[in-house]
This record gives C-alpha cells, sequence and structure tokens, in this order.
C-alpha cells in the first residue's frame, strides 16, 4: 500500500483487469511483496492469528444466527437445540463461545508484544490507536454475545454492565433505559443486542483495514526496535512471514481445539447452562474472564473521592484503564522503543504484567475473601494502583531518569553479530 | 549451506510446499463440511411425527386438508362421476405416465386405480402442492373437473394427475396406510 | 538503579498493605457447598472417554423410578434414548416406552384438547403443569429441570486447580456433585440449625440444606444386570445419565477431537518444515 509496487502483471487478462481495478496489485503489494524486518519473532505472528480469529468468528456467527431466536421465551430453548438437534451445532457452537476466548487471548498476547516492544511509539501512534478501538469493539460484541443464549450470567451480566450508566448523575438512569429499552433488561434488549452483535464483527472488520493500511505505510516493528536502514533488513513477507504465520496459525488451532473439543465448558460458567431467572441473581456473578482485570478495578474503587461517589469512581476507572491506553504513545517518553534495551522498564513491565493476571484472578475472588492475610478488594486498590502508576507515572518518568542499553546500527548488524552466516536457526 | 550448493534442495522444498498446500487444502474442504450440513434438517425436523386423520366425516364429494411435514395433504371421498372420468382417461393422453404413489412401485403406471387407495378406489390422498413451482391447486376447479393451480394455470384431473399448463408431474401421493375403515395414519 | 527500584516497590507495598490490613479482619463468609465434591472415576472422562450405555441404561431407570415423580427434563426427547452415543434403546423400544406417557394434543376438528400417546418425537413429560404448581407441590421450593443439571452444576475446584484442569481436561465437576450431593445427605451436625422442611447436606452448592428429601436408598430401583443395587450405584449411575442429558454428543465430540488434534499436529510438523526450508539460509 505504500512505497514502490513490484507487481508486474504477466497474463492479457491480468494486464487488462490490472488497468480497471487494480486489487490483484494491492494483494501483491500488500501480502507478497511487502517487506517485513527479517528479525520478527513469532510474537509477530499474532496479527495474522488474530485475523484468522475474526473469520473463524463470522462464519461461525453467521451459521449460529440461522438456527438462533432472539425471543427472550425462545433463545435459550434455541440455543440448546443448536447444541441437541442442529446437525453439527454442538460443534460449531463451542467453536464460537471458544472462539472468543480464544480471540481474547490472541489479542493480550498482541497487545503486551506492543507494549514490550515499543509498538505504539512513533510513527505508530495512528495504527496504536485503531488498535485500542477494535480492542473495545470486540469488548463490546463479547458482551453482547455473551447475553444471547440468555441464561443467568447472560441476563445479570447485562443488567450489572448496563447499570455502569446509571453511575452517570442526572443523565445516567434514562440513558441506561434508553440502552435496554425498558425497565429492566428483557426482550427488548435481547433483541438489540442481537442485532448489534451482529453488526459490530463487521465495523471490527473495517478497523482491522484501517490498521492493516496503517502498518502497512509505517512498517513493522521489530524485536530491536530501530527503524529498518536498508533493503538487507528486511525479508518479502511472502514466503517468509507467510511461512511463519500459517505454522503459528494451525499452532494456535490446536491449543483452540484443546478446549473445543475437551474443555468445551472449561471458559464459561455453569450458571449460564440455567435459563435467565429475573427473581434470582446467582450467588457469584463475574463476568467471561477477559473482562476480569477491569471487574476487579469496577470493585476496588469503594470509596469516595471527593464529589464523585464509588459507584461512579469504580466506572470511570474502569473505562479510563482502557482509555489510558490510547494516551501511552505520549505518556512513554522514552526514545527507545524496545523493552530489551531498556533495563528498568523490563523490570515495570513484567510486574505490570503479573499485576494484570493478579487483577484478573482478583476480579474472578468475592471482595471479602482473605488472600494471604488481606481481603480482596484491599489488594485490587494496590493493584489497580499499579495498573494506573505504570502508565501515569513510571512510564514518563522513566523516559528522563532510565539510561537505555546502546541501540545496534541496524537489524541486519545485529543479525550478523549474534549468528554465524548462513546457520539456519 | 546456501542454496546453490545442494542442486536437489529446490525439489525438496517444492515437496514440502505441496504436500502443506495438498494437506491444507484436504483440511479446509473437510473443515466446511459441518457448516454446509447444517443447513439440512436438524434431527427435530428429521423426527416429525406421522400424522393420523380421521376420515368417517368425509362425504362423497367432500375433501379434507390436514398438513404433514409443512405440506397440505388432501383426502378426497372422490364420488361415482369422478372415479369413472379418472378411469377412462386414455394412458397416452396423460402428460406424466407415472403413478407418482409413494406405496407403490415407481414405475408404475398413472392408471386411477394406481393413484387411488388400494382397495377403496374412491379415497385419494395426496400432496397438494403443484410440482411446477410449489403453489396450493384450488379443489374442484379446472376444466377437468379436478385441482387448478393459480400461479400458472396447472390443470389437474379428477386422480390428481397433470393435464395441461407448464407442471411436469403428477401431484405425489405420500406413504400412508389405513389403521381402521375410518383412519388413516400419513407418513 | 534497578535494585533501588525495587526496594522503593516493596517499601510502597509493604504500606499499602499495612494501611489495608485492619480492613482483613472482618469475618469471611462461608463457601457452599461445605465439602467439595468427591471426584469419581467416570467412563467419559478424559480424552479417550465415552459413555458406558449399560451406566446409561440404568440410570435412566434410575431417573424415571426416582427423579421423574418431581423433577422435568423438558429438553430431552424420547427419540435421544436411541440416538447414537446414548442409552442405545432400540427405535422400536423408545415408541413402546413413549406411547405409556400421555401428551396433550389438540385442538381437534371441535376446537376442544385431547390427549394422545407421546411419540419419539416427544420430550420427556414433566411431573407438573407448570412451575407454580411445582412449588405448590413441594413446600415453595421448585424441582429444576435436569436437561441441563450436569453442566449447571459444576462447583470449580478454585486456584490453582483449574490451571491443573485445562491442562489435563477435567470435565466432570457437575457429575461428581450430583452423586455426592445424592450421597450426602446426613445428621446436622450439633449447633446447627436447619430450617424446617429442609435436610442437612453439606455437598448442597447453596446452603447448608435443601428442600429435596434423600431420594435415594438401597434396593430401591431393581437393576437387571446384576449389578449391586446400592445407594452409591443408584447416585453414580443417575449422574452419568444426566451428564449425557445435558452433553448428548460428548462421544461424537471426543471422537472427532481425536481426528482433528492429529490432522493439525501432523499439519504442523509439515509446515514447521516448510518454513525451516523457506528460512535456510536467510539468518535471522
Amino acid at each position: 500500500m505504500s512505497g514502490h509496487s513490484t507487481y508486474v502483471p504477466k497474463t492479457a487478462i491480468g494486464k487488462w483487469f490490472e488497468a480497471r481495478l487494480p486489487v490483484v496489485r494491492l494483494l501483491h503489494d500488500t501480502a507478497v511483496s511487502y517487506p517485513t524486518p527479517r528479525n520478527l519473532n513469532a510474537l509477530w505472528t499474532f496479527g495474522g492469528i488474530l485475523a484468522m480469529m475474526l473469520v473463524v468468528q463470522i462464519v461461525t456467527g453467521i451459521v449460529l444466527a440461522m438456527h438462533y431466536a432472539a425471543e427472550s421465551t425462545i433463545a435459550f430453548r434455541s440455543v440448546e437445540s443448536i447444541m441437541r438437534d442442529v446437525n453439527w451445532g454442538w460443534l460449531i457452537r463451542y467453536l464460537h463461545a471458544n472462539g472468543a476466548s480464544m480471540f481474547f487471548i490472541a489479542v493480550y498476547i498482541h497487545i503486551f508484544r506492543g507494549l514490550y516492544y515499543g509498538s505504539y511509539k512513533a510513527p505508530r501512534e495512528i495504527l496504536w490507536i485503531l488498535g485500542v478501538i477494535i480492542y473495545l469493539l470486540m469488548m463490546a460484541a463479547a458482551f453482547m454475545g455473551y447475553v444471547l443464549p440468555w441464561g443467568q450470567m447472560s441476563f445479570w451480566g447485562a443488567t450489572v454492565i448496563t447499570n455502569f450508566f446509571t453511575a452517570l448523575p442526572i443523565v445516567g438512569q434514562p440513558i441506561q433505559t434508553l440502552l435496554i429499552g425498558g425497565f429492566s433488561v428483557d426482550n427488548a434488549t435481547l433483541n438489540r443486542f442481537f442485532s448489534l452483535h451482529y453488526l459490530l464483527p463487521f465495523l471490527i472488520a473495517g478497523v482491522v483495514v484501517l490498521h492493516v493500511w496503517a502498518l502497512h505505510v509505517v512498517g513493522q516493528n521489530n524485536p530491536l526496535g530501530i527503524d529498518v536502514k536498508s533493503e538487507k533488513d528486511t525479508v518479502p513477507f511472502t514466503p517468509y512471514a507467510t511461512s511463519k504465520d500459517v505454522l503459528w496459525i494451525v499452532l494456535f488451532m490446536i491449543f483452540y481445539g484443546w478446549f473445543v473439543f475437551y474443555q468445551p465448558n472449561f471458559l464459561g460458567h455453569p450458571d449460564n447452562y440455567i435459563e435467565a431467572n429475573p427473581l434470582s441473581t446467582p450467588a457469584h456473578i463475574v463476568p467471561e474472564w477477559y473482562f476480569l482485570p477491569f471487574y476487579a478495578i469496577l470493585r476496588a474503587i469503594d470509596f469516595n473521592i471527593g464529589p464523585i461517589d464509588s459507584k461512579l469512581g469504580g466506572v470511570l476507572a474502569m473505562f479510563g484503564a482502557i482509555a489510558v491506553l490510547a494516551f501511552l504513545p505520549w505518556l512513554d517518553t522514552s526514545k527507545v522503543r524496545s523493552g530489551r534495551f531498556r533495563p528498568i522498564f523490563k523490570v515495570a513491565f513484567w510486574v505490570f504484567g503479573v499485576n494484570a493476571l493478579f487483577l484478573g484472578y482478583l476480579g474472578s475472588q468475592a471482595t471479602d475473601a482473605i488472600i494471604a492475610g488481606l481481603q480482596a478488594v484491599s489488594w485490587a486498590k494496590l493493584s489497580t494502583f499499579y495498573y494506573f502508576a505504570y502508565f501515569l507515572v513510571i512510564l514518563p518518568v522513566l523516559g528522563y531518569i532510565e539510561k537505555p542499553k546502546p541501540l545496534p546500527v541496524s537489524i541486519n548488524d545485529a543479525i550478523l553479530a549474534k549468528s554465524v552466516p548462513g546457520s539456519a536457526h | 549451506m546456501a542454496e546453490s550448493d545442494t542442486p536437489a534442495e529446490p525439489t525438496r522444498r517444492d515437496f514440502l510446499l505441496h504436500a502443506a498446500g495438498a494437506f491444507g487444502v484436504v483440511g479446509v474442504a473437510a473443515a466446511a463440511w459441518p457448516f454446509v450440513d447444517q443447513m439440512n434438517p436438524d434431527a427435530s425436523t428429521r423426527a416429525l411425527a406421522s400424522v393420523e386423520v380421521d376420515i368417517s366425516g368425509v362425504q362423497p364429494g367432500q375433501a379434507i386438508t390436514v398438513m404433514w411435514r409443512g405440506k397440505p395433504v388432501v383426502i378426497r371421498n372422490r364420488t361415482e362421476k369422478e372415479v369413472e372420468e379418472g378411469k377412462t382417461v386414455k394412458l397416452e393422453d396423460l402428460k406424466d405416465p407415472l403413478a407418482r404413489n409413494a406405496n407403490t412401485d415407481a414405475a408404475a403406471d398413472a392408471t386411477d386405480a394406481n393413484r387411488a387407495a388400494t382397495g377403496k378406489e374412491n379415497i385419494l390422498v395426496m400432496t397438494k402442492v403443484c410440482t411446477h413451482l410449489g403453489c396450493i391447486p384450488l379443489d374442484e376447479s379446472g376444466e377437468f373437473g379436478g385441482w387448478f393451480c393459480p400461479c400458472h394455470g396447472s390443470v389437474y384431473d379428477t386422480a390428481g394427475r397433470i393435464r395441461k399448463g407448464p407442471a411436469p408431474e403428477n401431484l405425489p401421493i405420500p406413504p400412508y396406510a389405513f389403521l381402521s375403515d375410518t383412519k388413516i395414519r400419513i407418513g | 538503579m534497578t535494585a533501588k527500584m525495587i526496594r522503593w516497590a516493596a517499601a510502597a507495598l509493604a504500606a499499602g498493605i499495612a494501611l489495608t490490613a485492619t480492613i482483613a479482619s472482618a469475618e469471611e463468609t462461608v463457601e457452599y457447598p461445605l465439602i467439595k465434591p468427591t471426584r469419581q472415576e467416570w467412563s467419559f472422562a478424559g480424552i479417550f472417554g465415552r459413555y458406558d450405555q449399560a451406566q446409561l441404561q440404568r440410570g435412566y431407570q434410575v431417573y424415571k423410578d426416582v427423579c421423574s415423580s418431581c423433577h422435568a427434563m423438558s429438553y430431552v426427547k424420547f427419540r435421544n434414548l436411541a440416538d447414537e452415543g446414548g442409552p442405545g434403546f432400540t427405535e422400536d423400544a423408545v415408541k413402546v416406552l413413549a406411547a405409556t406417557y400421555a401428551i396433550e394434543a389438540g385442538p381437534n376438528d371441535a376446537g376442544e384438547m385431547f390427549e394422545r400417546p407421546r411419540l419419539p418425537s416427544d420430550p420427556f413429560p414433566s411431573p407438573f403443569p407448570n412451575d407454580n404448581a411445582a412449588r405448590a407441590a413441594n413446600g415453595g421450593a421448585l424441582p429444576p429441570d435436569l436437561s441441563l443439571i450436569a453442566k449447571a452444576r459444576a462447583v470449580h475446584r478454585g486456584f490453582p486447580w483449574f490451571v491443573f484442569d485445562m491442562f489435563w481436561p477435567y470435565q466432570e465437576q457437575g457429575p461428581d456433585y450430583i452423586a455426592s450431593l445424592l450421597t450426602g445427605y446426613q445428621d446436622p451436625p450439633e449447633g446447627v440449625e436447619v430450617p424446617e422442611g429442609t435436610y442437612y447436606n453439606p455437598h448442597f452448592i447453596n446452603g447448608v440444606s435443601l428442600r429435596m428429601p434423600p431420594p435415594l436408598d438401597d434396593d430401591l430401583v431393581e437393576y437387571s444386570d446384576g449389578t449391586p443395587q446400592t445407594k452409591e450405584q443408584y447416585a453414580t449411575d443417575v449422574s452419568a445419565f444426566l451428564m449425557w442429558a445435558a452433553e448428548p454428543h460428548l462421544d461424537a465430540r471426543k471422537e472427532l477431537g481425536l481426528k482433528v488434534m492429529l490432522y493439525l499436529i501432523i499439519f504442523a510438523g509439515i509446515l514447521y518444515f516448510v518454513k525451516r526450508q523457506v528460512w535456510r539460509g536467510t539468518p535471522h
């Protein structure tokens, strides 16, 4: 999409087509001749894995929509008939339900790769922000999708999440009523969630196109975090990156298949096999695992901050935890991209990673559970504090006080320095 | 160890690429099947029950229509005149010479006897769905005194055989059996 | 500098703990069930697990003779008893069995509802016409529909076990729970007050006691295949049957899984060599 194109149509038909719609050239430049840094590691295959997951979710989703009925009295039953009667229905539904989890696993790896190697830094700010938008859309799509089976967790999850809006002063209640189309979550809510759940993946696909476009304008980052200097630093996307991507996509499918065939309900919640009942809330409501860190942040704010009460404070903190990602390119003041050359950053980063996992664990626990002598909610406060401190204090300050290790002159130099020429590894 | 040193390498590489390609194509094709097959009728549809109909109230010249597998099935108690009309038609005048009766041999002729119920020549049981494009023909109408399809003008006679119009086949007769003199099970 | 930073962080953490430790003295809430389900050996556990047809048949018998007098199972149809990977009834046996129950049908030509014998395509009968009738007949408690109970009552084993359960597939928390519950009734320990009309059971997921009286007892159901007629055996058999009712395609799933995994592993192997071949001579 950028720079010099090497595509030359070979056949007469190819030339005829090229003069009218240069789509083959576009594909060729994007997926064949596109120069990629030759030192990319396996973490860079997660973009391809995510593209595959998006396709899987859309295909299985369209199929499920052929059998699903978005009507509150029969939605649960229609899901059960998919599981029991529709040919291969059990397979397609388990692929879709576990696919959502796989999508998030892959996106988290993708995000953490970006965080570690500084992929958000100039000139990749727009690329990064598009990624944050995709992530937000994914969360919305996943949440609404989880409501559709109309089990207990679906129903109460929808109730709790839409109640976030009531935290806003004055306009909150009317907004919530507008969103759910009634005075409580009901058939109207289910119907609009189904409609939006069907729409969002196509919006995601659209933003993905922009994301890939932006990527091809600025080029890929790499584990060294230094710019590509010459052609020696790169290899053509096909066959080099393609062969790696396909291998890792298949390896990821093995992981995915493991869940679909042997642990299909491991990542779900048993209560969602009970039909929604507006009269009784399950003992422990927990969101799906991929929302747990944010859920912990929401519950960590159990105190008023000046005029902001704890409810609004929690909701703001939770949305803030995602919104802060969009400002990351300007919060990180370091000139060096890759964490490899940043000794203090490295420590802060890994603490951040463990902290994020710990937040997820806290999200799954009751707030009054005791963990190592301390209540879960207290741990959540500490963890939330570090989460924000990492973005708002550590990263801005580190850029000034940290002395990075010397950077290699070029990607090619670094490769030659560490490997004997000619040996594959 | 550059490629030029060992001339056998391009072959090995080609082989690997072809093997991977073939393997991938087979996998994608196999994975596609569940996504196609899911559109076929599901287990609950396939298991749809048979229908039992009481025909004791159906006088000669009357008919009732019941639903079976989502389609209307007409059960007509034909008058003697209608039976006679059905019998006198010569086979070579018929557009479709086959009986289209699920209860007889697939090659049976479209005689009136092969269309009517066995041993009860006045009773005609058939699926009332035009063999042209699936509309529902009207009872007791058309120039042959049988059925007339309002969509594209197909005309059936008193034994439900196509006589005129675009429809290619006689109205099909579903599998059915008499449980008693007045009770029929369709399906 | 790194060491310094870590020391700061440690100091901050310690201060935070000291600040909040006061709250930790609050009483810990009780987690139900009081006793975690006993893990059992199930024929359908693990990668190669399959349902035991004889066990499913016995389980159906227990369900039919005992459970079905209060519990519905409305997602399961009689025809499912003849499905592959199920209890393996013949189609004729299913027809005969289904016909012993009536179902309301109609309206007929006179506009009246009437009863007809059930067909294989009809669901298992529900003992009560609606939820309110079920509550009224059971002291206010609704006996849950058992179609999905084995998937809806999985008791999580908690951290760190769930991590291990991920890598060696363990999905049998549901039947474990049911079997433990059915055999777990006992006299309440001293000092424990049990609400009237309920029965103490430390295996119950939602409190100390439940309204369902102990349903099983030795020699309650007659087995024709010589299997011991004990309470424990009944509980195990009916739990296996309920797992099948909740997950009727388990056999097919695990069978297809083997093929798919084998295919993917071989494919990954080929692709590994392709990748190596492609990158040969290109240091990276």
